[in-house]
C-alpha cells in the first residue's frame, strides 16, 4: 500500500497523522486530568465527568456569544481566556454542588457512586438537549487562531490544534505542581492516604474533598473550553469520551498524573496512527481492546504506586 | 389445600405464586396482545437483571457489560432465524442468493464462517447457553485470578460493552451493523410474527423466567449463596479460611452471563429484531437500575424492578419524551440514595407490616414470603453499609486502591 507515496509523501502522512494523535492527546490529558484527581485521589468514580466537560463547552459558547453581540469586535480575540476562566469557575462550583449534596453521603460506597453520577449524566444530558437544542454548536474562532502554520511545504499544522497543546502542556503542569506544591494538593493527599489521621492534625477532611471534587471538575470545564477549539459541542458529546477517559486513567495507573499522560499520550498516538491503515472503527476497536488486555495482564495499570495488600 | 398451603408456607413460595398468577394470568387476561408482547419483552430483561442480583447484589461484582451477555445470546437466535428467513427461494433476487440480505448489500458473495453452524438448531440453543459463558469465563479469569474488583472491573467490562458495540456497527457486512439482525421471520417454519405466536412465545418466556428465578434461588440458598455474601462483605476473610475466593466469582458472573443470554434470545424471538442499541454501554448501565430499582438483593424484586422501569419509560416516552431523561436520572440518584434495598426493602420496612394488620396472624407468611417457624432473615449487608465503621471504611478504600500482590 506504500508504493504509490514517494517517501516525502509518506513522512508528510505520519507527521499530519502524528499531529492529529496529538490534538486527541490534549483533549484526552485534559479530561482525564479531572478524572484523574476525582478517582485517581479520592476514590469516587464520576460518570458524570463528560457532562461536566460539556458544560465548559457551553460556557465557552455562550461567551463568545456574548463578546460578540455586545461587546467591540476588537475585544473578541480575547473572548476565550475569559471564557476559560468562567468555565473553571461554573464547572467548579456545580462540582462543589454535587459533591455536596450527593457524592459526601456515598463515600463508603464506590459503585452507587457510578450509580449515581450516571443518573446525574442523564439529567445534565437533558438539560442542555432543553436549553441548547439537539444540534451541535460550535464557536467562531478568533483571527489569530485560524489558519494553519506550514513546515515544510508538506507539512501543515493547524494554529488551534497548537494552541490548544500549549494550553494543556500549562495545564498539566500547573496541575502537577499544584498537587505536589500547595496547600490544598498537599492536604488532599494526607487525606487520601489516611483520613484519620489528616483529621487529627486539623485538615477539615469534609472540606478537602468538596474541594477536591470541585477542582476535578473545574478542570473538565477547562477541557470542554479547549474542547471547542477543536470539534463542535453537542448534549452527548461528553458520553462519546467517558468510557476512553476512563480507561486512559486506568491504564496510566490510577493516582499517578505521569501515568495519566502517559497513557493518553499512548492510546491516541496508537488510535490516529492506525486510523491511517484500518477504518477509523477498526483502529478503535484494537486500540480499546489492547488496553484491555493489557489491564487484564496488569491490572495496575502502566505507572503504579507499589503498595502492599 | 391445606397442605398445599401449608407446602408453600414451609417452601416458601408465597410470593412466586403472586408472581405467577400475575405473569400468567392478569397480564394476557388484561392486556391485547400488543401490550402483552410489550411485557414479554420488558420481561426478557428481568433475565439481566436477575444476573446482575446474583453477581452485583450477592457477589458483589458490578458488571457494567450485561448488554454484552444479553447482545450475545439476542445475536445467536438472530443469526439462527436470519439463516431460515434468507433460504435461496426467498433471496432469490440477491445477486448471492442464500445468504442473509444485509450481507449482500455488502457485497459479500459466501455466508461467513462463523455463520455456518447457527444453521442447526441446536447448537444454537447450545450456542445460547454457552458462549457467554465462555466470554465471561475468559474475563472473569483474567480479572478475579488477579483479585481485580469493584470499580475496576465495572470499567473494564464497560469498556468491553463499547468495544463490542463499535465492532458490530463497524462490521456491517457480518453483523448487519448499526440496523442489526432484522426481518426476521419463521422458526422452524412458525410463523413468530402472528398474534398467536406472539402470546405461546410470552408464555414460553414467562415459564424460562421462572426456571431461572428458581436456579437463581436454588444457588443463593445453597453454601455458595452463603459463600457469596460473606465474600462480599469481608472478602480476605473467605480467603483465609481456606476457600478459592476467585472460582466462587468466576461461576456466579458466568451463570449471571447465561440467564441474561436466556433474556437476548427471547428478546430477539418475541421482538423479531436484535440491534446494537441494545448492546452497548447506555442500555446495560440502564438493566443495572432494573436490579437496584427492584432491590439488589431480590431475585423476584428484579423482575418488578424491570416490569416498572420499562413501562415508566414506555409512557414516559409515548407522552413526555424529553421528561423521560430526567426521571431515569432521577430514579438513578433516588434509588442510590434513599432506598439502597429498592422496592424489596420499601416493601419489608413498610408496606409489609401495614399489610400485616389486616390479616390474621395465621396468613402473615403471605405477606413476608417466610414459613412461620424461621427468624426474619432481613438483609444486613446493606444496612450496615450506611454506619460502616472505621475498618469497613479502610477496605474499601483497599479495594479502591487494588490489585496486584
Amino acid at each position: 500500500m506504500f508504493a504509490d507515496y514517494t517517501m516525502a509523501e509518506l513522512t508528510s502522512i505520519f507527521a499530519m497523522q502524528g499531529f492529529a494523535g496529538l490534538i486527541l492527546f490534549s483533549v484526552f490529558v485534559l479530561m482525564a486530568l479531572g478524572l484523574a484527581i476525582i478517582f485517581g485521589q479520592m476514590g469516587v468514580i464520576n460518570m458524570a465527568h463528560g457532562e461536566f466537560m460539556i458544560l465548559g463547552a457551553y460556557v465557552t459558547y455562550l461567551t463568545s456569544n456574548v463578546f460578540s453581540s455586545y461587546l467591540p469586535e476588537s475585544l473578541y480575540g480575547s473572548y476565550f481566556f475569559i471564557a476559560m476562566i468562567l468555565a473553571f469557575f461554573v464547572t467548579g462550583a456545580l462540582g462543589a454542588l454535587v459533591e455536596w449534596s450527593v457524592i459526601r453521603h456515598l463515600y463508603k460506597r464506590p459503585l452507587d457512586t457510578l450509580l449515581a453520577t450516571w443518573g446525574l449524566s442523564l439529567i445534565m444530558q437533558q438539560l442542555y438537549r432543553s436549553i441548547f437544542g439537539a444540534r451541535e454548536v460550535g464557536v467562531t474562532l478568533p483571527d489569530w487562531l485560524m489558519g494553519s502554520y506550514a513546515i515544510t511545504d508538506l507539512i501543515e499544522v493547524p494554529i488551534n490544534g497548537i494552541f490548544v497543546m500549549i494550553l494543556t502542556i500549562i495545564i498539566t503542569v500547573a496541575v502537577a505542581l499544584m498537587m505536589q506544591k500547595s496547600r490544598l494538593g498537599k492536604q488532599t493527599r494526607a487525606v487520601v492516604q489516611n483520613r484519620p489521621m489528616a483529621a487529627a492534625v486539623g485538615i477539615n477532611t469534609e472540606k478537602v474533598d468538596r474541594l477536591t471534587f470541585a477542582l476535578g471538575c473545574g478542570i473538565a470545564g477547562i477541557a470542554g473550553s479547549a474542547f471547542t477549539m477543536v470539534g463542535s459541542t453537542g448534549p452527548t458529546a461528553g458520553q462519546l469520551y467517558i468510557v476512553d477517559t476512563f480507561l486512559v486513567v486506568v491504564f496510566g495507573g490510577a493516582s499517578s498524573l505521569i501515568g495519566t499522560v502517559a497513557s493518553a499520550f499512548t492510546i491516541s498516538q496508537a488510535q490516529s496512527t492506525m486510523e491511517f491503515f484500518l477504518s477509523g472503527s477498526m483502529a478503535k476497536v484494537l486500540t480499546l481492546l489492547t488496553v484491555v488486555i493489557i489491564l487484564m495482564l496488569r491490572p495496575e495499570g502502566l505507572f503504579s504506586l507499589k503498595m502492599r495488600r | 389445600m391445606n397442605k398445599i398451603s401449608s407446602l408453600i408456607e414451609r417452601y416458601q413460595l408465597s410470593h412466586f405464586i403472586i408472581l405467577a398468577v400475575i405473569i400468567f394470568i392478569v397480564m394476557p387476561l388484561a392486556l391485547d396482545s400488543f401490550r402483552l408482547n410489550m411485557v414479554g419483552k420488558y420481561l426478557t430483561y428481568a433475565f439481566v437483571a436477575l444476573g446482575l442480583v446474583l453477581c452485583w447484589g450477592y457477589g458483589g461484582i458490578l458488571s457494567l457489560g450485561q448488554g454484552v451477555f444479553f447482545g450475545i445470546g439476542g445475536y445467536c437466535m438472530a443469526m439462527f432465524l436470519k439463516l431460515e428467513a434468507s433460504s435461496p427461494e426467498n433471496t432469490s433476487i440477491q445477486s448471492t442468493p442464500g445468504i442473509p440480505d444485509f450481507m449482500d448489500w455488502n457485497q459479500l458473495t459466501e455466508l461467513p464462517w462463523f455463520w455456518e453452524p447457527f444453521h442447526s438448531f441446536a447448537f444454537t440453543i447450545v450456542a445460547i447457553l454457552v458462549l457467554p459463558a465462555i466470554f465471561a469465563f475468559i474475563i472473569g479469569v483474567a480479572m478475579f485470578k488477579r483479585r481485580v474488583g469493584g470499580v475496576y472491573f465495572a470499567i473494564i467490562t464497560q469498556a468491553i460493552a463499547a468495544i463490542l458495540t463499535i465492532l458490530i456497527i463497524g462490521q456491517q457486512g457480518y453483523t448487519g451493523g448499526v440496523n442489526g439482525i432484522t426481518d426476521l421471520r419463521t422458526l422452524h417454519g412458525w410463523d413468530i410474527r402472528t398474534d398467536e405466536a406472539k402470546t405461546i412465545l410470552y408464555f414460553v418466556n414467562g415459564a424460562l423466567l421462572f426456571v431461572c428465578l428458581f436456579a437463581a434461588r436454588y444457588i443463593i440458598r445453597s453454601k455458595l449463596g452463603r459463600l457469596l455474601v460473606a465474600m462480599r462483605e469481608r472478602e480476605d476473610r473467605v480467603r483465609f479460611s481456606g476457600y478459592d475466593v476467585s472460582s466462587f466469582k468466576i461461576f456466579i458472573f458466568c451463570a449471571a452471563a447465561s440467564i441474561s443470554a436466556i433474556g437476548g434470545a427471547m428478546f430477539t424471538l418475541q421482538v423479531g429484531f436484535m440491534s446494537p442499541t441494545f448492546v452497548g454501554t447506555g442500555p446495560s448501565i440502564e438493566m443495572v437500575i432494573f436490579c437496584a430499582l427492584g432491590g439488589r438483593l431480590a431475585i423476584l424484586g428484579a423482575v418488578y424492578g424491570a416490569l416498572v422501569v420499562n413501562w415508566a419509560k414506555t409512557s414516559f416516552s409515548e407522552s413526555f419524551p424529553e421528561l423521560w431523561l430526567f426521571a431515569m436520572g432521577a430514579l438513578f440518584i433516588g434509588v442510590v440514595m434513599a432506598f439502597p434495598n429498592g422496592l424489596a426493602g420499601l416493601y419489608q420496612t413498610y408496606i409489609a407490616p401495614w399489610l400485616q394488620r389486616f390479616v390474621p396472624e395465621k396468613f402473615h407468611w403471605i405477606i413476608t414470603g417466610r414459613s412461620q417457624e424461621e427468624n426474619p432473615e432481613l438483609p444486613e449487608s446493606l444496612q450496615e453499609e450506611k454506619e460502616p465503621s472505621a475498618e469497613d471504611k479502610k477496605s474499601t478504600q483497599g479495594d479502591l486502591s487494588h490489585a496486584g500482590n
